[in-house]
Parts: structure tokens; sequence; C-alpha cells
């Protein structure tokens, strides 16, 4: 039998252009992530020392493993610094470029701003004007398909969580009003 | 042959409507999550991971692990039909699948993969069946020094045998042994790096970290890049399956090598990633004409999906007999033994029998379901591609929140997820390794129990890790695994090996 006949063929109209400039090198964000664990690992083996951090005489304190631990974490972020401090005159990669940022943000903001409505409205609700608003605005996809698709996911969610499973989700004004 | 009775057992456990539902329910989910970008085998697991809160133990681990083998299949349709590797496991099954499908063999390269998956497999599902019981059993011996040292093991072959650079192995492995320490001490009772906050109290909870970490951040990695795809639509017809089964003898000799790779890679931290491309590798050495390679052959299909299965599978292993996961999605199960109220150890094969071998016969019967599953449905498989990815893209985001939730009831965990999701995104774009944290945070508490109880029995004196044979061999293969790469460039130098080992990009 042929299977070359049928291609499936799906295009991606907001894609990212390849010759999009860069935005931050990979060598800056190292350096940004190393610094950021530096300060972490100093917080939390200054909280460890503190709890107690000896070996006294049935063995280690509390804070004895966290302790070294973050002096561990602390030595590796300084190496992984001084490392890239010195690499930096070689070109480093590029670590997101504009149009990639772009795109990246498109999804991370209306994730944070599901996870906002999450606490205040409910999950199911936010979950809705999540699928929709992404359908509708960054997929470019049919209003009516975006609100039937995301109405059918939340209530198939709502079926086999609430439901089926009785696995409790947080829940808000709109549940309350329908009695659930 | 104790663990056949046992096995049979296990067949006996796994055959009710209620299992088999399961199963095929979890086989199609995987397939799906195969199929579709930027999701595999241990975001599916994680995500998927709270629809079994509420079932028992052994109906959770059975579609859980289908789950797993379905992706593991999924994983070969995108590879072959549009080259898109589903996961990094499948893009040694790229080099000749692809061109086999350009040259309209796209059905038999499919055959092909999902046969050898399935020999892999059985390869890896029969070493577990005989010497998951023996090693379980040595291990009941083991005290918590014993445990210690394996622990340690574990976490220096991770630093020592890694391909990422060391210092990005070493923070991304003590980051997560550092949060698993958060919250309430187990063996004291006093509180660490809680800061006051109640939250914190209950310590990060290792699938929220996983959830995040797999599924947030894929989908953000995910959408950089371009999704368009062209590919070539396949159905599998019975000639062509029979016909490619009639050749299997003649590469027995290429199933054979990359299942034992497989195996032993699955076993040590090397994974399935590394295990396929030295299959590929080795099958290309040692083949007659080894430039036709990357061309279409369908040697290059049965290498490394052979040792990627093969290497799955067995990284089961470890977890089943003595509570240590060879991979990120055993890992994952790992976790989920622990929310169904198991304690993974070499204890399980004595007090959860139903459970251990529920889960052994379910994955013998998962991959024959598996494969003719995926042999008769591949065009409706490949078709999902078609759904936009702006359609996806936010279902998985709703899952993955539900998931995060769904374990503690807690608000603050699906902002933890989110976090989690940011730190692994980046993470990933400049090569911290996120394997070592993830078997870190899921094994920290563990390893530090194991330590200090070792210390209160030995009254505080490390000697005990050198007390007996046992102990002491696997502490010092622990320390010489650690400086690994520092002694083979010593014996290098004298011109004992050749320095450089055969590892694959």
């Amino acid at each position: 039998m042929s299977q070359t006949d049928i291609e499936i063929v799906v295009e991606d109209p907001t894609a990212p252009e390849d010759d999009s400039p860069s935005v931050v090198s990979s060598g800056t964000i190292e350096i940004v992530v190393c610094l950021l664990l530096l300060a972490l690992a100093v917080t939390l083996g200054f909280d460890n020392w503190r709890t107690g951090a000896s070996w006294d005489a049935t063995g280690p304190e509390p804070g004895y493993f966290p302790f070294y631990l973050s002096v561990i974490l602390a030595g590796g972020s300084f190496y992984g610094l001084v490392a890239t401090l010195l690499a930096r005159r070689a070109s480093s990669g590029t670590f997101v470029t504009r149009a990639q940022g772009r795109r990246v943000l498109a999804v991370f903001v209306p994730t944070l701003l599901f996870c906002l409505t999450t606490q205040f409205l409910g999950l199911y609700v936010a979950s809705f004007l999540l699928i929709a608003g992404f359908m509708r605005l960054v997929g470019r996809i049919a209003l009516w398909k975006s609100l039937l698709t995301a109405f059918a996911f939340t209530a198939i969610m709502f079926v086999t969580f609430d439901v089926a499973f009785d696995v409790i989700m947080p829940k808000g004004p709109l549940e309350a009003a329908l009695g659930r | 042959m104790e663990a056949l009775g046992l096995l049979l057992h296990g067949f006996a456990v796994l055959l009710t409507w209620k299992t088999l539902v399961l199963m095929m329910v979890g086989l199609v989910l995987g397939i799906f999550v195969g199929v579709l970008p930027g999701l595999g085998g241990p975001n599916g697991v994680a995500i998927l991971l709270p629809l079994t809160f509420t079932m028992d133990p052994t109906s959770a681990i059975v579609m859980l692990s289908c789950i797993y083998w379905g992706a593991l299949f999924g994983g070969a349709i995108t590879s072959i039909l549009f080259n898109i590797p589903g996961e990094a496991w499948s893009v040694a099954t790229t080099f000749d699948g692809y061109p086999m499908a350009q040259q309209g063999r796209a059905a038999e390269a499919l055959t092909a993969a999902f046969t050898s998956s399935f020999v892999g497999s059985l390869v890896a599902v029969l070493l577990i069946t005989f010497l998951a019981p023996m090693i379980s059993s040595f291990a009941l011996k083991f005290g918590p020094p014993e445990f210690f040292a394996v622990y340690l093991l574990t976490f220096c072959s991770f630093v020592g045998l890694g391909r990422e650079a060391k210092h990005k192995t070493v923070i991304s492995m003590s980051l997560g042994l550092l949060l698993a320490g958060i919250g309430m001490d187990t063996v004291s009772g006093n509180l660490r790096m809680t800061f006051g906050s109640p939250e914190l109290l209950r310590g990060i909870n290792f699938l929220v970290a996983v959830i995040g970490l797999f599924g947030i951040s894929e989908i953000l990695l995910t959408m950089e890049e371009r999704l368009a795809l062209r590919g070539h639509a396949a159905g599998i017809s019975l000639r062509v399956v029979l016909g490619v089964w009639k050749d299997l003898p003649k590469y027995w000799v290429t199933l054979l090598r990359s299942s034992f790779i497989g195996c032993w890679l699955g076993i040590t931290p090397g994974g399935a990633i590394a295990a396929s491309f030295m299959g590929y590798n080795l099958a290309k050495r040692f083949a007659k004409e080894s430039e036709s390679f990357g061309k279409g052959r369908i040697e290059g299909v049965f290498a490394p999906e052979t040792a990627a299965h093969a290497s799955g599978t067995s990284a089961l292993l470890p977890m089943l007999a003595l509570g240590i996961p060879g991979s990120g999605t055993a890992a994952i199960l790992l976790g989920g033994l622990m929310v169904w109220g198991l304690n993974p150890g070499p204890l399980l094969f004595v007090e959860h029998k139903d459970f251990v071998w529920g889960l052994i016969a379910s994955m013998y019967l998962g991959n024959v379901v598996g494969l003719v599953l995926v042999l008769t449905t591949v065009p409706i498989f490949a078709s999902i591609l078609r759904v936009p990815f702006a359609a996806v893209a936010p279902m998985i985001v709703v899952s993955c929140a539900i998931g995060a939730y769904a374990i503690q009831n807690a608000m603050f965990d699906i902002w933890l997820m989110l976090g989690f999701g940011v730190v692994g995104y980046v993470f990933k774009k400049i090569g911290i390794p996120l394997a070592p944290f993830t078997l870190a945070l899921v094994l920290g508490n563990r390893a530090e129990d194991a330590f200090r109880l070792s210390m209160i029995g030995s009254g505080g004196t490390l000697k005990v890790f050198w007390s007996n044979g046992l102990v002491g061999s696997i502490t010092t293969l622990a320390i010489l695994l650690l400086f690994w790469p520092v002694i083979d460039n010593l014996l290098g130098r004298v011109g004992l090996t050749h320095g450089t080992r055969a590892t694959s990009p």
C-alpha cells in the first residue's frame, strides 16, 4: 500500500522569525542564575547554622546536612560564576531571541493570570477563561471554536475530578451559586 | 522458579475488567502524550498522576506504567513520520526512520520501531522478573549504612558519569537535596529552613516540583520553536507487519546487543538517551556497509529503539528492588508509590506481593497490548498533530494545575508549580541537568535519614561506612565514581586506557 500520497501539513502562522535579534545571551543568564543560587545558598546556610550544624554525641544535628549542602551549592555556583565570567570573551550563545521571548511570554503571562484567577474565582472558571482566551487571542482560532473547546474541556475536567473521582479543586463564587 | 509462580499470581491480579480497561486508557493517554509536541514520558506521567490518587495502588501503577509504555511507543511515531523526535531518546530513530518514510517505507519503519521497542522491553522485563526478587531479598539484609552507601553511589555516579558540566550537575543535585530538607526534620522533629512560613512547613512536594519542571517548562520551551510541520501519513497493513517480522531473525545480533546496552544503561543512571545513541553507533560500527546508515536502513531503526525501551523499562528494576529510581520517570513513579502509601524499597516484595507482581505482569501485558494498539491505530494518532498547539497548550497548563493542587489541596502548590516551571525553563536553556535535581529531591530525606540512623547506631563515627566488606566496597565504589573523570584522565596519561570513552552526543 502507498502511504506517501497523503501528507499531514500543519502551519504555524505566528512562528518566531529565525533572524530575530538576541535579547540576552546565555552567559548573562548563567551569571544571574549563579548569583541567585549563591544568595539562596547563603540564606539557607545561615538558617541551618542557626538551627545547629555541628556534630554532637549521636551524630549530626538537624542543620548539619543542609548546612554542608549549602556550602556545596555555594561552591558550585561560585565556580559557575567564575567560569562564565572567564569564558565571556568567547562568544556565548543566545539565550532567547526577541521573537522567541514574545512567544514564551504569550504563554507565561496567561498562565500567571490563570493562577491568579484560580485563587479568586476557582479553578474551573479560570480554566475556561484560559483556554478560550488563549485559543482566540494567541492561536487566532475562531471564537465559537474557542468557546466550545474551552467549555467542553472544563466540563470534562469537572465531571472527571469533582463528580467521578472526588478530587476537590479550588472553587469560587460561580460554583457556590450553582450549589456545588 | 518461584518467580514464575508469583508472576502467574500477578497475571491473576491483573486480569479483571477494571484493570484491563485502565490499562487501555493508560496506553491511549500515553501514546497521545508521546505524540504531542513538547510532552513526553515523565511529563505525561507527572501530569496524569492525580487521576490515580483515589485508585488502589495496583490499578494506579498499572495505569501509570501503561502511560509510560504508551509514551515510549508514541515517541517513535513523530520521529519517523515528521522527523520530530517526541523524546530525546527518539533522536537516533530519526536518522534512519525519517529517510525510510521519505522513500515511502514509513509503514515498514514504524513496524520496525514498534517491534524493536517491544523486544527491548521484553528483555528488560525478563531481567526484572528474575533479577529484582533476588536483589531485593539480598537487600533485605541492608541496614541504614548499606542504604546510605547505595544512595551515595547513585548520587556519585550521576556526578562522575554524567555528560553535563560537572559543576552544573553538582548545583542541580545539591539544590535538590537542600529543597528536600525544607520543613520538618524527620529524625529530630526540628523545623528547618521554613523561615516561619506555614506553607513551607509541609516541605516542598516532589510531585509539585516535577509537574512544574517537566510540564510547565516544557510548554514554554515548545513555544519557542517553529511548530509548523510536514509529514507523511501512514497506515500499516498486515502484509508489511508480517514482512518485517519475517526478516526479524536476520537482525538478532543487533536486537540482542541493543537490549543489553539498554538494560545496562537503564539500571545504572546512564539513561535511555545514551542507550539509544550507543545502540545506533554500535550497530553502525559492526555493520558491513556502514555508509548506508542514515539513508534509511532498517537496522538504524531497530538498534536505537530496542536500546531506548530496554533502558526505559529496566530503569524500574532498581526502583522496585531498592527504592532507587534509574530514570526521571522512575523517580516520578516512586513519588507515586509514596502518595499511595507504599514504602519503596526491598520490603515491597515481601509486604506488597500483589502490587509488585501485578506491576511486573502489567509490563508484559501492557507491551503486548501496546504493540497491537499502535500497529492498528497509527493513522489516528498521527493526525492528532493536526490539533493546533494553541488549543493543546492551555489544556496542559490546566491539567498541570489540577495535578499540583490535588496532591495536598494547597493553592500555594499551584504557585510553586509555576515557579518551578520558570526554574526548569531557565535551567534547561543554560544546560543545568534536571535529572539529578529530581532524583535528589525524591531521595534526599531517605538518604539523610539513612545517614543519621547509621550515625546514631555507630555513635557518630564515619567508620561505619567501611565496617564490613559489602558496605565498604559500595562506599569505595561511590567515591571512585565521583572522581571517575579525574581517574580516567590519569589512567589515560599512563596509557592504560585510551582516555576518551566512546560516548555519544
